[in-house]
């Protein structure tokens, strides 16, 4: 009987901290776990007693890489309890910092991230002595996004400008062009992105994925839609607690996501796409159908392609909003608070962010619930291991760990927000 | 003194959100000329490669919250020259420090329907509470600009230069109109550390105090400032509860105002 294991203690070029377990007896694989052990920071917990205008802010914090979706959640989520509708160039300019936030997010992680496991560089830094070019774009295509958050949101990382109804302050149409001007080199490297990662080598991989992410009959989504899926799921967003819930797996120290009576589902990048194929922008389709891509993609480590078509279709949305863009009498709208339950669920960079809150009459929180993508994630990232490795066990330890992790990374997992709801029992080896 | 070989930089992370780390990411322009400089020997959010100890300097993100974190912050001390503490969480907690107002048992039992043996701590603590710590970098997050200047200063055998005035002066500096004397908005400038360059009033917000409290804060007159404006006592609290809620001046003045 021969059995070997593959341990990666401390997950590399992911967002905090995890560990992968895997065991082989032989030659098939009979244990797979994905663990996460940040510590728990009990953010629902503080929440409570919180006024509804401190919510924003304070879930930020939950992760630093999206701060923006943790805002957009909470503030659609207060808005949804309070009855209070944004619309026009207020609702134009959440979708045009949101955009920041995508590319900024899915530069990050297409150069700095994943593009390294493909190309078998340890970090960007190494890649940089041959790619030097290619890095360098990268790095400026990052910076792109982020001076569409630092203009909008005050600073790129936990923006102050955002506020349920609206934002504190808005631009004026003059200190949005030079981001114009920016944005146009930024679609270019863009598409300039997606020629370069589609010639990476893939592996052949596919999975019958249940692939879930919002739906908008007219846009690509970011902060509204129903929640859909690949498979018949239809629903709105405050019907989420119905048709999702929280597993815990005695392995891990966080909460899986399933389907009731379906199990795993995927969110993100891959999931929107399959999706929304249809609304990205003509010049977004034309680069997907460049690259190889049909209007679905059930390839995972293929989410480098989808994330740079993504990048692209955000260069090309902001340019749209900031095109048409008229500074809007006022900054935010009223709003009044009630005692209420209000549902959010907005496309963070790595898939759905769920937030869910209970307020009193003087707006004060009595209860809240945040599910992070990546907790989604979770279970699929686990099956994948699962179907993987067994296909690849000629490789030699050191290959078939570092496919392994390559296949973690296919998620752009963010363990920082996975973790602020963990359930622990810390089992360190 | 000046460090002359190609000095080892670690970049370590205890509970946090990784937005601090990231600010270093987020040096778009500047990041491969710090790797030419500094060999980035340990850094996971970036790199799979790692360079064992000693390091002549280990950033610290992040608070203390679990025992394990307890011990490994006393390794990371004996393998570093000089350690940094970076952000509201490795300076003064962080925002996960709300737990030390209240029994840890209740916050767990909040989140979880079935509270059972959880790996926490009942407080979040900072880096200083542990080791000690060379510098202290505050803000939640970081100024990028700062963390540069952090460096470079270290690197050269120099103090760095972060002054350590309120967040009134940078708007005088910008020229940006008091938001509270012209507009009446409730703003914890006045009492606290500058560093973001005075983001929020720039926005027609008053600050909210995410750089926490400048040296001699007079948090008392800011507070009756704040009644007369129209502020309650329960929303005084919540303003110094933030996210440098256990730093002393925050905390003493929200203790004042608390009536729970
Ligand atoms: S100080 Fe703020 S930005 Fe920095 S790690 Fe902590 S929560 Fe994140």
């Amino acid at each position: 009987m021969k059995s070997k294991t593959i341990k990666v203690d401390y997950l590399a070029r992911v967002e905090g901290e995890g560990s992968l377990y895997v065991k082989i007896k032989d030659n098939s694989v009979v244990d797979v776990k994905l663990k996460i052990f940040e510590p728990p920071r009990f953010f629902e917990a503080f929440l409570h007693g919180r006024t509804f205008s401190e919510a924003p802010d304070i879930a930020a914090r939950i992760c630093g890489i999206c701060p923006i979706a943790y805002q957009m959640s909470a503030i659609h989520a207060m808005e949804d309890a309070f009855g209070v509708k944004v619309d026009g160039q207020l609702r134009a300019l959440r979708r045009l910092i949101y955009c920041g936030e995508w590319i900024e997010s899915h530069a990050l992680h297409i150069y700095m991230l994943h593009a390294p496991d493909f190309l078998g560089y340890a970090d960007v830094v190494q890649m940089a002595k041959d790619y030097p070019e290619i890095v360098k774009r990268g790095l400026q295509l990052k910076k792109t996004g982020n001076e569409i958050v630092a203009l909008l949101g005050g600073r790129e990382i936990h923006p102050i400008n955002v506020r349920v109804g609206g934002f504190y302050k808005v631009p004026t149409r003059r200190e949005l062009d030079p981001l114009a001007e920016r944005l146009k080199w930024a679609r270019d490297a863009a598409l300039e992105t997606t020629r370069w990662v589609a010639t990476l080598p893939f592996p052949e991989f596919e999975y019958d994925y249940e692939f879930v992410a919002l739906y908008h009959p007219d846009e690509y989504p970011f902060n509204e839609g129903r929640l859909v899926s690949n498979k018949g799921l239809n629903i709105s967003v405050n019907k989420y607690d119905e048709y999702f819930i929280e597993e815990h797996m005695p392995h891990s120290n966080a909460l899986h996501s399933v389907l009731k009576e379906r199990g795993a589902y995927l969110v993100g990048p891959l999931a929107r796409y399959n999706l929304n194929f249809e609304r990205l922008s003509p010049l977004a389709q034309e680069a997907a159908h460049s690259a190889g891509l049909s209007s679905v993609c059930y390839n995972p480590f293929q989410s480098i392609i989808i994330r740079s078509v993504e990048t692209l279709y955000a260069c090309d949305e902001a340019l749209r909003i900031i095109n048409q863009y008229e500074k809007p009498e006022t900054s935010s709208v009223p709003v009044e608070p009630h005692a209420a339950t209000g549902y959010g669920c907005t496309e963070a960079p790595r898939g759905i962010l769920f937030h869910r809150y209970r307020v009193d009459d003087k707006g004060i929180i009595l209860d809240a619930k945040i599910v992070p993508p990546t907790a989604q994630n979770q279970k699929s990232i686990e099956n994948d291991l699962w179907q993987f490795i067994p296909k690849h066990l000629n490789l030699s330890h050191e290959e078939l760990t570092l496919k392994c992790e390559q296949v973690i990374r296919n998620y752009d997992p963010c363990i920082s927000c996975a973790t602020h709801f963990l359930k622990l029992k810390i089992d360190r080896e | 003194m000046a460090i002359k070989r190609k000095p080892k930089l670690a970049v370590w992370k205890f509970a946090s959100c990784d937005g601090c780390q990231l600010s270093l990411l987020d040096c778009e322009d500047e990041l491969l000329g710090v790797a030419d400089r500094i060999n980035i020997a340990y850094f996971l959010e970036a790199s799979r490669d790692t360079v064992k100890g000693p390091y002549d300097i280990s950033l610290v993100e992040g608070s203390i919250t679990t025992q394990h974190d307890a011990e490994h912050i006393q390794k990371i001390r004996k393998s570093s020259k000089l350690l940094v503490a970076i952000g509201a969480c490795a300076t003064a907690g962080g925002i996960q420090a709300l737990r030390n107002f209240k029994d840890v048992k209740d916050f767990i039992s909040v989140v979880y329907a079935s509270p059972k043996y959880i790996d926490t701590l009942d407080k979040s603590t900072p880096i200083s509470s542990h080791v000690h710590v060379d510098f202290e970098l505050q803000g939640c997050p970081i100024n990028k600009r700062q963390l540069l200047e952090v460096l470079s200063a270290f690197l050269h055998g120099r103090k760095p230069n972060t002054p350590p005035h309120s967040v009134c002066i940078e708007c005088k500096r910008r020229g940006t109109v008091c938001v509270m004397v012209a507009q009446g908005i409730p703003c914890l400038g006045p009492v606290t550390h500058a560093g973001c360059n005075a983001i929020c009033p720039s926005y027609c917000r008053g600050c909210y105090g995410c750089y926490g409290p400048k040296e001699t804060s007079n948090t008392g007159s800011l507070s009756s400032r704040f009644t007369r404006l129209g502020m309650n006592d329960e929303n005084i609290v919540r303003s110094f509860r933030n996210f440098y809620a256990t730093s002393e001046p925050f905390r003493k003045e929200s203790e004042v105002h608390n009536h729970l």
